[in-house]
């Protein structure tokens, strides 16, 4: 029997049960973004109709069409750059919409940079920690002793640190996700399969072949996943960063909201965060499937049930 | 090292597992066993006996705590490519290729990589799998990722291949083409071959000696040659009383080590 003929063998098996011609992935898509709408769309049309109907105060709870609504009046708060300074009125500077993009992407930059240096770091001092005898008798208490700490604990210390800036919240994103992930990298490389680690000495790799070639791509899947279960983690901890050491921030706007008794910017400042963690969540599972084309996608096993 | 001198020879061989503690158990005792360069043996025992910790051992991934073992002569203190280890599990490298998987010992060694290629295509023409080169393990049935593991180990040209249940996992139809399949490897690549099984089939199919272990602590309970020529018929009288006579000396190891874990749950 060939190859060729064996698998068509099992496709057809597998294709069977369901009869449905397989969809491409953009009919995928669509569907995803689809079933997304419909359940952002509940969601909205509850609030909508709590408010149409007395229960939802409008100036406690204003509904998405009132907040939303007036998106020049809200972009105006986002240039909170300019408002420190003195001398300056309110309506210079860049316009709403730049003030809104500028503001996202500072925020975005600062959790970026605060993630990536946390999860290569992290990756580095894990594999150190199993690597080198020394350097786990030396790090691996203090590292355990600190990963319970709130990120909240730091707050004051990135400011003592790093004054005022983009300094204090990228070291707050880096802290709260730093010692965690150092740990789940040693879990992951203790839990490598342990013929992978046979194969690898039978055939003569060195330690740090064993490491380079083996152990490290092995944990790769697993370090992938811890990582877009903290970006959800980074996106809250810059929140607070932003709204105690930075100039200007989505947590300041968040920040300036509350100072002047305004729900409706804090629901708007909501909504772009939702988004944007949304997209970052998207964004980072291409990014998996990309990288780690070998790992056959989970999903499917729990459906149909 | 020294060519006339047995593939793998075990002198009193012990091992005792987290020795010295309160959880120390005694896998082997007193093994005593030569492989012939070129031989099949198989190791038959109810499981649990430690005749994969054996395999470990000869392997180089384990120190014995006793006794001496020697390759070719040489103490075995070290994993090396030259007895290669295959596992039950799958143990392909999920991203790799299946070529990158199979050259991956010489890789290792530092092999430019065209030469890798060409060495990992005649090694997978050989287990019949040269059109998968480039798929990944996933894509694979069971059977045709043990024959890659198969390959795996004969692109390092080993002198001795150990084999730890490799065909466990698999169907019976399988498993017995996989049978024939190794001992076309074996003659071709004049390894000896030291086989793990709890299957007595199986044993009488393959094998130039079967090794009958008894129950905790592994020691070898008797040495059985399997004189049928081969192509062996299966169904001959012959094979018939082969079966019976290990089915009988199987019967009260794995009595005895029910009987262990009877008293072991009634302690409890």
């Amino acid at each position: 029997m060939t190859i060729s003929s064996n698998a068509r063998a099992v496709e057809t098996a597998v294709a069977a049960p369901n009869e449905r011609p397989p969809r491409t992935p953009l009919v995928e898509g669509v569907i995803r973004l689809g079933w997304s709408l419909v359940s952002v769309g509940l969601f909205v049309g509850i609030w909508e109709l709590c408010w149409y109907v007395g229960i939802a105060d409008p100036r406690l709870l204003p509904p998405p069409h009132i907040f939303i609504g007036d998106f020049a009046q809200q972009a105006k708060f986002f240039n909170t750059a300019q408002r420190w300074a003195i001398g300056v009125n309110a309506s210079a500077g860049p316009t709403p919409f730049e003030a809104v993009a500028i503001t996202i992407a500072s925020s975005a930059m600062r959790v970026f940079i605060g993630l990536a240096l946390a999860s290569v770091m992290a990756l580095v001092l894990g594999v150190a920690i199993r690597y080198y005898w020394l350097i786990e008798k030396l790090t691996l208490p203090t590292v355990t002793l600190l990963a319970p700490v709130s990120p909240m604990a730091w707050l004051p210390l990135a400011i003592f640190l790093f004054g005022i800036g983009n300094g204090p919240a990228i070291f707050m994103v880096f802290i709260a996700l730093f010692f965690i992930m150092v740990l789940s990298t040693i879990a992951q490389i203790d839990t490598v399969n342990r013929n992978f680690i046979h194969v690898a000495r039978t055939m003569g790799a060195t330690k740090r072949q064993l490491y380079m070639l083996v152990i490290i791509p092995a944990i790769l899947p697993g370090l992938l996943m811890v990582l877009r279960m903290n970006l959800f983690g980074a996106w809250m901890v810059v929140l607070v960063a932003e709204a105690t050491g930075v100039g200007y921030g989505l947590g300041q706007v968040i920040m300036l909201a509350r100072n002047t008794f305004n729900p409706s910017l804090v629901f708007f400042t909501i909504a772009v965060i939702g988004l944007l963690g949304f997209l970052c969540d998207g964004a980072l599972r291409l990014v998996q499937k990309r990288l780690l084309y070998w790992v056959p996608d989970p999903k499917g096993l729990l459906h149909g049930l | 090292m020294d060519s006339s001198a047995p593939a793998v020879r075990c002198r009193s061989v012990g091992k005792i597992w987290a020795a010295g503690t309160e959880n120390a158990h005694e896998a082997l005792k007193a093994i005593d066993l030569d492989i012939a360069a070129g031989e099949f043996v198989m190791l038959l025992g109810p499981s649990g006996c430690g005749k994969s910790t054996l395999l470990y051992l000869i392997a180089g991934l384990e120190r014995a705590t006793s006794g001496s073992l020697t390759a070719f002569g040489e103490p075995v203190t070290d994993p090396s490519p030259e007895r290669s280890l295959i596992f039950q599990e799958t143990s392909l490298f999920p991203w790799l290729t299946i070529w990158q998987n199979v050259s991956f010992g010489l890789r290792i060694k530092g092999t430019p990589p065209a030469e890798q290629k060409a060495v990992a295509h005649r090694a997978l023409q050989r287990v019949g799998l040269a059109a998968a080169m480039d798929k990944r393990p996933f894509e694979l049935s069971g059977g045709m990722r043990q024959r890659v593991a198969v390959a795996r180990a004969l692109a390092m040209r080993p002198k001795v291949l150990l084999m730890d249940e490799p065909f466990a996992a698999l169907d019976v139809q399988t498993r017995a083409k996989m049978q024939g399949f190794l001992l076309d490897v074996w003659r071709d690549s004049g390894a000896s071959i030291l086989f793990v099984t709890h299957h007595i089939d199986e044993a009488v199919a393959l094998a130039d000696r079967v090794v009958v272990f008894t129950a905790r602590p592994g020691r070898i309970k008797e040495i059985v040659p399997i004189d049928v020529p081969r192509p062996r018929d299966l169904f001959s009288p012959e094979s018939e009383k082969l079966r019976l006579a290990l089915t009988d000396l199987l019967r009260d190891e794995v009595d005895r080590a029910f009987a262990e874990q009877e008293g072991l749950t009634s302690a409890a």
